[in-house]
């Protein structure tokens, strides 16, 4: 089964903050209080330097979405949140791994980084340190691949996502990039 | 004009015309209070600053003003924790200021150093620690708009000792220059909405509205007596709500609840349309959520959008300030009923020219005949369950010991009917919510979702401070008075005459009624005493004046006596019977339907 992926019970929400001490720490809090389950975060400066952005991947099975949306649209400091509907939205995440890789396979991992389009970033006598950025469905792919060589220690970064751009199709149909934007209220 | 950090902090409260605040120094705070001594702003010295956020809370709740308290950091802070937590339960607008250490000893675990602003995230609508002396005003002007608008709540600045001290140039924000770009509430209700739950009220045959505080928060009771009486439909108020509507009312069902009488919780059990303006669903209204209101459709109104579908799910849901969205409502009922009154005269083949647009509606028309006749079977059943399931009690005259429910109805009958009432929260506070009749919004102080024993005495020192012009009685427990009752020190200091009936029945007689009624009997530490402490004494110590009642034959002498007393508070110790419980009652987890009338009703209920 896929970690990530496009399992229903998560949906992403792109949370625009207010660039402010505290503020995660009051995003945190509200999921941790109302008992929602957070099934990645990041955060990170947007645009603007007034605001960040806090991508945050919520498991609905805890509480219904739109309970979670309008809860978070309460905090002071949100700014507006967009759920990103997975069909219409690029989704990219980071992978860091330490994968056992003695002279016997060490081959075979290279050439499964080349093929996911990785990268090599430390090298030592019987490991390798790899990188892999992409959608999350295809760092769970790779996950999936190199744990039969061994996985020593390995990172993910959570994944952020932007909506895919506005291209209305040959019938005048915009495409859907978001399936919706609260905008603040109360 | 170059001012301290302190000065600006007391002026901006000054431009936010803030005529009274709660507090008590200490080292953090110590720069602001300097200016205090030359501000216009009346400083209260409470005992304790639970009794600050309280006193604040009362002030709030009776001026509709926010409350503002003033505290040191550590220690000062998190003793306003509770206040803040009340507040934010119950939609009280409050702005509380707090010391805190020097920034350059923030996060050392310096002296009296709490990290009160992530302490009270959670329990505030929001909160600020300020790192630059020039945000001074604005910030405060930002707390104040935050507590003040949309769905009102605690807010909280912190302030470093050295910010206070250190200068700055001042000024006084304008409304755009409040930084605050994720605050807009939403107070217009959507009209396409108003129009759906418009005709949902037209179509229904048990409706119930269904009031919470909201109403008062949006002073919305003259708004809401209109749509009453201009519908015919019934109305029960739930605890936070008494007074909104008049219990005297023939419309008025009274409170709904864990507590409730049996008519108002039934009403909202066989509703098929339930108009909840301002309230919330809470769990001490619904009992079971699964059972509650089984055929009912909802029309939610709250301006808060996170309480729709929270609890239950409503068919109609509108976001909006609760007197805005009535008058909506009942704009769009005159325009149905024009509609109405068309359709009818044209389907009986009445000239077009009867159906002038703009006309007011004749009467005879649907939205002029609506109320009395199509509602005439469901209020003649609501007046036959109120027949048959009176609150009630027996107080034999005399000695024997006294109804706590009896002294409820004395003192109401023996004090202007537009008293303020304060209580604390158990036993007490439920009958009187029961036996009070409330019939003017802002006459009823209490702890409702929170449920902070302690209140009374507090709220009622804020609520006079705030309505000097009223009579005000904290109807009190002898758990809850010992909570707080050292804050009658500052009343007593201070001139504020306020006025305290202890319910004593010397036990924590709510906990006792459940050990009771679902713990076998078993009483695990719930006794206190009659007579420790020595209540008529104490009061004494504290500068008030104290009387004991242990007979129907003195009650009211007390009261009539306690009424005269304008230059101190009066406390009175009612010896009141430990064995008495509040009914009806539902039990925790139960559903409405299964609600445990009084005893000596239950030879009705079966027949």
């Amino acid at each position: 089964m896929s970690m990530y992926g496009t399992d229903q019970r998560h949906h992403t929400l792109t949370v625009l903050v207010e660039n402010k001490s505290g503020v995660l720490a009051r995003v945190a809090s509200l999921f941790s209080r109302r008992g929602y389950n957070i099934f990645s975060l990041a955060v990170a400066p947007s645009d603007n330097p007034r605001f960040s952005r806090i991508t945050i991947v919520v498991d609905v099975e805890s509480a219904p979405l739109d309970q979670i949306m309008k809860q978070l649209d309460k905090l002071i400091p949100v700014v507006s949140i967009t759920e990103l509907d997975p069909a219409h939205s690029r989704e990219r995440e980071l992978l860091l791994a330490t994968v056992e890789a003695g002279p016997e396979t060490r081959g075979q991992v290279i050439q499964l980084v080349g093929v996911f389009e990785g990268k090599i970033v430390d090298v030592g006598p019987e490991h390798l340190t790899v990188m892999l950025a992409g959608a999350p469905t295809k760092l769970d792919d790779f996950e999936d691949l190199i744990r039969g060589y061994g996985i020593v220690e390995m990172q993910r970064t959570g994944r952020v996502a932007l909506p895919m751009l506005d291209r209305a199709d040959h019938r005048g149909r915009p495409a859907a990039g978001t399936a919706d934007t609260t905008e603040k209220a109360g | 004009m170059e001012l301290t950090g302190a000065q600006a902090l007391i002026k901006s409260l000054e431009m936010q015309h803030v005529e009274v605040m709660f507090g008590l120094p200490g080292g953090a705070i110590l720069p602001v209070y300097d200016p205090i001594l030359d501000s216009s702003i009346r400083h209260i010295l409470v005992r304790h600053e639970q009794g600050a956020g309280h006193m604040a809370q009362g002030y709030a709740q009776v001026t509709g003003r926010p409350g503002v308290a003033i505290v040191t950091s550590g220690p000062g802070a998190t003793n306003v924790v509770t206040p803040l937590a009340d507040a934010y339960m119950d939609s009280t607008p409050l702005v509380v200021v707090t010391g805190q250490v020097a920034t350059t000893a923030i996060g050392t675990d310096a002296f009296q150093e709490s990290d009160i602003t992530g302490i009270t995230m959670g329990i505030t609508k929001h909160n600020w620690l300020i790192t630059d002396v020039a945000d001074i005003p604005r910030v405060v002007a930002e707390a104040f708009h935050v507590a003040t608008t949309g769905r009102p709540g605690p807010v909280l600045i912190d302030i470093p000792k050295d910010i206070a001290q250190s200068t700055m140039e001042w000024y006084w924000p304008a409304p755009e220059d409040l930084d605050l770009p994720g605050y807009h509430p939403v107070t217009e209700g959507d009209p396409t909405l108003i129009r759906e739950a418009a005709e949902l009220l037209l179509a229904a045959e048990r409706p119930v509205i269904y009031a919470g505080g909201g109403i008062l928060k949006a002073r919305a009771a003259d708004a809401l007596r209109e749509l009453a009486e201009r519908t015919g439909i019934p109305v029960v108020t739930t605890l936070m709500a008494r007074g909104c509507f008049p219990d005297s009312h023939p419309l008025c069902l009274g409170m709904p609840g864990m507590h409730g009488n049996y008519t108002a919780v039934t009403a909202m059990q066989r509703s098929d349309l339930l108009i909840a303006l301002g309230s919330r669903f809470d769990d001490r209204v619904t009992g079971r959520v699964s059972a509650f209101a089984p055929d009912a459709k909802v029309i939610h109104v709250d301006i808060d959008p996170a309480e729709h579908h929270k609890v239950r799910v409503a068919d109609v849901a509108i976001a909006g300030d609760c007197r805005l969205v009535i008058e909506e409502l009942l704009l769009a009922l005159d325009s149905l009923g024009l509609a109405h009154s068309e359709a009818t005269r044209g389907g009986r083949g009445g000239s077009p020219s009867d159906a002038v647009a703009g006309a007011p509606a004749a009467e005879g028309s649907m939205a002029a005949s609506f109320p009395r006749e199509r509602l005439a079977p469901w209020r003649a059943e609501l007046g036959e369950w109120q027949t048959r399931f009176p609150l009630v009690y027996d107080q034999q005259p005399g000695a024997g010991p006294l109804k706590p429910q009896y002294v409820i109805e004395q003192l109401r009958d023996h004090t202007p009917e537009d008293t303020i009432v304060a209580s604390g929260v158990g036993q007490h506070q439920m009958f009187a919510s029961q036996w009070w009749q409330f019939d003017h919004p802002y006459t009823w102080v209490n702890s409702g979702g929170l449920g902070t024993m302690g209140f009374a005495v507090p709220s009622a020192i804020g609520a006079k401070v705030g309505r000097p012009d009223k009579m005000v009685w904290a109807v009190d427990g002898d758990g809850c008075f010992q909570m707080t009752a050292q804050e009658l020190v500052t009343a007593s200091s201070e001139r504020i005459p306020v006025k305290i009936a202890i319910l004593n029945n010397a036990y924590l007689g709510m906990v006792r009624q459940w050990q009771e009624m679902f713990y076998e009997e078993r009483y695990s530490e719930v006794y206190l005493s009659p007579d420790l402490p020595d209540y008529v004494g104490w009061a004494e110590a504290m500068g008030c004046v104290g009387i004991k009642v242990e007979s129907t034959d003195d009650v009211a002498t007390a009261i009539d006596k306690a009424n005269s007393v304008d230059d101190r508070p009066v406390v009175i110790d009612f010896r009141t019977d430990a064995f008495e419980k509040v009914f009806p009652m539902v039990a925790a987890g139960a559903s409405n339907d299964d609600i445990m009338v009084d005893p000596s009703l239950i030879q009705d209920l079966g027949a």
